[in-house]
């Protein structure tokens, strides 16, 4: 069973990603069952899709420290859902701010997610939209996430749906998008991507 | 996703006609059966849910199988035609499907339908998952055709919004529609018939809870001296604390209106106590209750009446988890490690709150922004409405002082001036909200010589459920041209002398409208007019940007839009280029001119 939860603002495509995850992980065979945020707080609110992918799910919802993976496609949203992470789980996260009206101050935000994530990946967002648009990132995050083995089933495999998903532009964006977050999580700063292994694997 | 689950199974039993409007969690189940329709299969977004249900009666009592889709408030404004349709009866299968919200996420309400259907004495099913649902509403569709009568079909956001594998089965054949036919009278209620099928109806409801007691939704399972009863999807959350088997305590899973007497019995039979787990209302709870009171079975049952679960809110897995820990080991409560691992200890510092806002480039956010320069220094009360524009009400916009249901800002804002006929009475209203239930209150305000201020906020479209059509964009849901009916003429017939029709982007235009609509009196409107910015995007114009050299950094714009691609770095404005659509409407708002672009290409 891996569990999956996406954490973003409304509008972002948390529900897209989760589309994605789920026909990666229903193309190798598997049973998905998940839940979306629809409705008000598609408007700029906090977001969060779930994602559950094994045999004999019951709940289409993720309860909070047992997540294996969390995505996260915003700085404050990736703090607001640490909660759900497993101890040995997985965030991979980007450095991209959405002020909320309220303000956050994102190097503090950043300080406190080092601070309680152990296994901790944040992407530069500002990099992914350089290279490939910044409506490729969240395809980034999951190709990231993906080469850190965080899901069941292969950076090929995803790279199938993305055809299937798209048209051809936006499959080659999509695509490359993939693969640079594959290439960021080789060479990410943090301890798995320095070779390093966590105390707890 | 569940509501897709719910459209293909409608497909597959049969259904000929498909109505709704539009509501968070319902509205996918018919944009799922208009992308899929094969010949036959008639879709409608109806103006609003009373209009849906009697345009499914008609069609229902001439043969054809029916389904009617709305959220749970919308079954308040198609009750009455339903409540009398039950005593009428269907000929075709006609199936109501009203989606409840506990949370409530996206809604005014925790009301809950099967308490409604109990009301209505309706037959309501209640579907635990997709799977289930996809399965269930050719149940629904089967029962309304035996009994001859409407159903309530009251699936919950969770199973709405949430996914699962679902296999495709092959469509059943239902009846060929029999036409109408008069039948002496039948479809013409009067008290005397009334009467007669109350009878009916009352002994209908007696046969279906025997036979409930053998449907295959509702489930009995496990042995024990302690039971626990739920259903809809708290009783996914029971079987991932407890395992499918039950080997702890005996498990009941209720999916249906009327309560399944014969089942409930056996299930107490022997039982010390029961612990009920569902969601809204103790309906489950309650039918135990009864159930051991009418046959004097000895047993405790717990649940929201007793205090052992929460009344308000939705039940989640970890919820569901402690309280049936609590219930099987009492006395060592809290000593028992849930399954899993607990949360971070570290106690999270408080993040900051993000409510949902009005999007970049929202027409809405100039319409406010406009009202609320016009009535500066002004006393003034704003009644708001449902829809995306409820959200004026967040900072720094702040612009709505009341909001109750589909339709009532325009009605309160006439009750409030007969309170505060010195003030301003400011109504807003968007262009679906206004074709629901709005131009009946507007004929009150005229007939009765109210004096308000209407705000129409048109964006063409029903913004807030993912943009559906309304009779004022000029296509059905069917794909067929239809007459754009222009507000402006409607509320010009109405009688609505002063009236005005400016972009809501024209920041100047817009206010010297308002200002004017302040000094008349008597009934005004001024209709705002822009494309809603999640669907027109960024086509045809260029982003803004702030000029860093001309901007000094008084942050007017910041604070007084509220828009999300608008920040303050601590010296100047920011611009989020990724989310400005390029509306402007900040350019205006700039004494020193530093923002630029937002060109048409």
């Amino acid at each position: 069973m891996t569990d999956c939860l996406i954490a973003g603002v409304g509008g972002q495509g948390t529900v897209l990603a989760s589309r994605l995850i789920s026909s990666a992980a229903l193309a190798r065979g598997l049973d998905v069952r998940g839940a979306e945020t629809i409705g008000m707080a598609q408007r700029g609110g906090s977001v969060l899709s779930h994602v559950r992918m094994g045999r004999d799910i019951k709940s289409p919802l993720i309860s909070p420290g047992r997540a294996d993976v969390v995505l996260a496609f915003e700085l404050c949203e990736a703090a607001r859902a640490s909660g759900y992470l497993k101890r040995d789980g997985l965030m991979v996260a980007c450095d991209r701010v959405i002020q909320p009206a309220s303000g956050y101050d994102p190097d503090a935000m950043r300080a406190l997610l080092e601070a309680s994530v152990p296994r901790l990946l944040i992407l530069k967002s500002g990099a992914i939209g350089a290279a490939c648009g910044i409506r490729a990132l969240n395809t980034a995050i999951i190709g990231a996430a993906c080469a850190r083995g965080a899901f069941p089933f292969s950076i090929g495999d995803m790279e199938k749906i993305i055809d299937e998903r798209f048209d051809a532009d936006g499959s080659r964006m999509n695509r490359a998008a993939l693969r640079l977050g594959e290439t960021l999580a080789a060479a990410g700063e943090d301890r798995e991507g320095r070779g390093e292994r966590h105390g707890d694997d | 996703m569940g509501n897709e689950a719910i459209g293909l199974g409608a497909i597959r039993a049969g259904v000929r006609v498909a109505l709704g409007y539009p509501g968070t969690p319902s509205s996918e189940v018919l944009e799922t059966i208009a992308g899929e329709r094969g010949g036959g299969v008639y879709v409608e977004w109806s103006v609003n849910e009373k209009s849906a249900l009697e345009v499914g009666a008609g069609a229902a009592m001439a043969g054809k199988r029916v389904l009617v889709t709305m959220k749970q408030v919308g079954l308040n404004v198609a009750s009455d035609p339903l409540m009398s349709l039950n005593y009428l009866g269907v000929k075709g299968g006609m199936v109501v499907m009203a989606a409840d919200d506990p949370g409530p996420i996206s809604s005014q309400t925790e009301q809950d339908t099967r308490h409604f259907g109990q009301y209505a004495k309706l037959a309501v099913f209640d579907p635990s998952s997709p799977e289930e649902a996809y399965l269930m509403i050719a149940d629904a569709f089967e029962c309304s055709e035996a009994i001859g009568r409407p159903v309530l079909f009251r699936p919950t956001t969770r199973v709405c919004h949430s996914y699962a594998s679902v296999e495709p089965l092959d469509a059943l054949a239902p009846p060929e529609p029999a036409g109408f036919g008069r039948e002496g009278g039948r479809w013409v209620i009067f008290p005397r018939l009334a009467r007669a099928n109350h009878v009916e109806i009352e002994r209908g409801l007696l046969d279906l809870a025997d036979r409930f007691s053998s449907y295959p939704g509702n489930v009995m399972r496990g042995a024990g001296r302690r039971g626990i009863a739920s259903g809809g999807v708290s009783w996914l959350y029971v079987l991932e604390a407890c395992g499918e088997t039950g080997d702890e305590c005996r498990m009941l899973k209720i999916s249906t209106v009327p309560f399944p007497a014969r089942l409930g019995a056996e299930f107490l039979q022997g039982l010390d106590e029961v612990l009920v787990i569902e969601e809204l209302d103790p309906v489950i709870e309650r039918e135990l209750i009864l159930l051991a009171g009418q046959r004097g079975i000895s047993v405790k049952i717990m649940g929201k009446l007793s205090g052992h679960m929460p009344y308000a809110g939705e039940n989640t897995p970890d919820g569901v988890r402690a309280a049936i820990e609590n219930f099987l080991r009492p006395r060592c409560a809290g000593a028992i490690p849930s399954k899993g691992e607990a949360p971070p200890s570290a106690a999270a510092p408080a993040l900051p709150v993000r409510p949902p806002v009005l999007c970049a480039g929202c027409p809405h956010r100039g319409a406010f922004f406009a009202v609320k320069e016009a009535a500066r220094g002004r006393k003034a009360i704003f009644s708001g409405d449902i829809g995306c524009y409820t959200l004026g009400n967040a900072l720094p916009l702040d612009m709505l002082d009341t909001c109750l249901c589909m339709g009532a800002g325009i009605t309160m804002a006439q009750g409030l001036s007969l309170a505060e006929p010195d003030a301003l009475n400011f109504a807003f209203i968007g262009d679906s909200t206004f074709f629901h239930t709005g131009i009946p209150g507007i004929i009150n305000a005229v007939f009765n010589g109210h004096d308000i201020i209407v705000a129409v906020l048109d964006n063409s479209t029903t913004a807030m459920t993912g943009g559906q059509t309304h009779p004022g964009v000029g296509r059905t849901l069917m794909g067929r041209p239809a007459p754009k009916m222009s507000i402006y003429d409607v509320l010009s017939s109405i009688g609505v002398n002063d009236l005005r029709r400016v972009s809501a982007f024209d920041l100047a235009a817009s206010k010297a409208a308002v200002t004017r609509a302040i000094e008349a009196r008597g009934v005004r409107a001024v209709i705002f007019e822009g494309p809603c910015a999640a669907l027109s995007k960024k086509e045809g114009r260029s982003g803004c940007m702030v000029d860093e050299h001309l901007c000094f950094g008084c942050s007017a714009c910041v604070k007084k839009l509220g828009c999300p691609a608008l920040s303050f770095s601590g010296k100047f404005a920011r611009i989020d280029r990724d989310s400005c659509t390029g509306c402007g409407l900040c350019k205006s708002l700039c004494s020193t001119r530093a923002i630029i672009g937002g060109d048409e290409r």
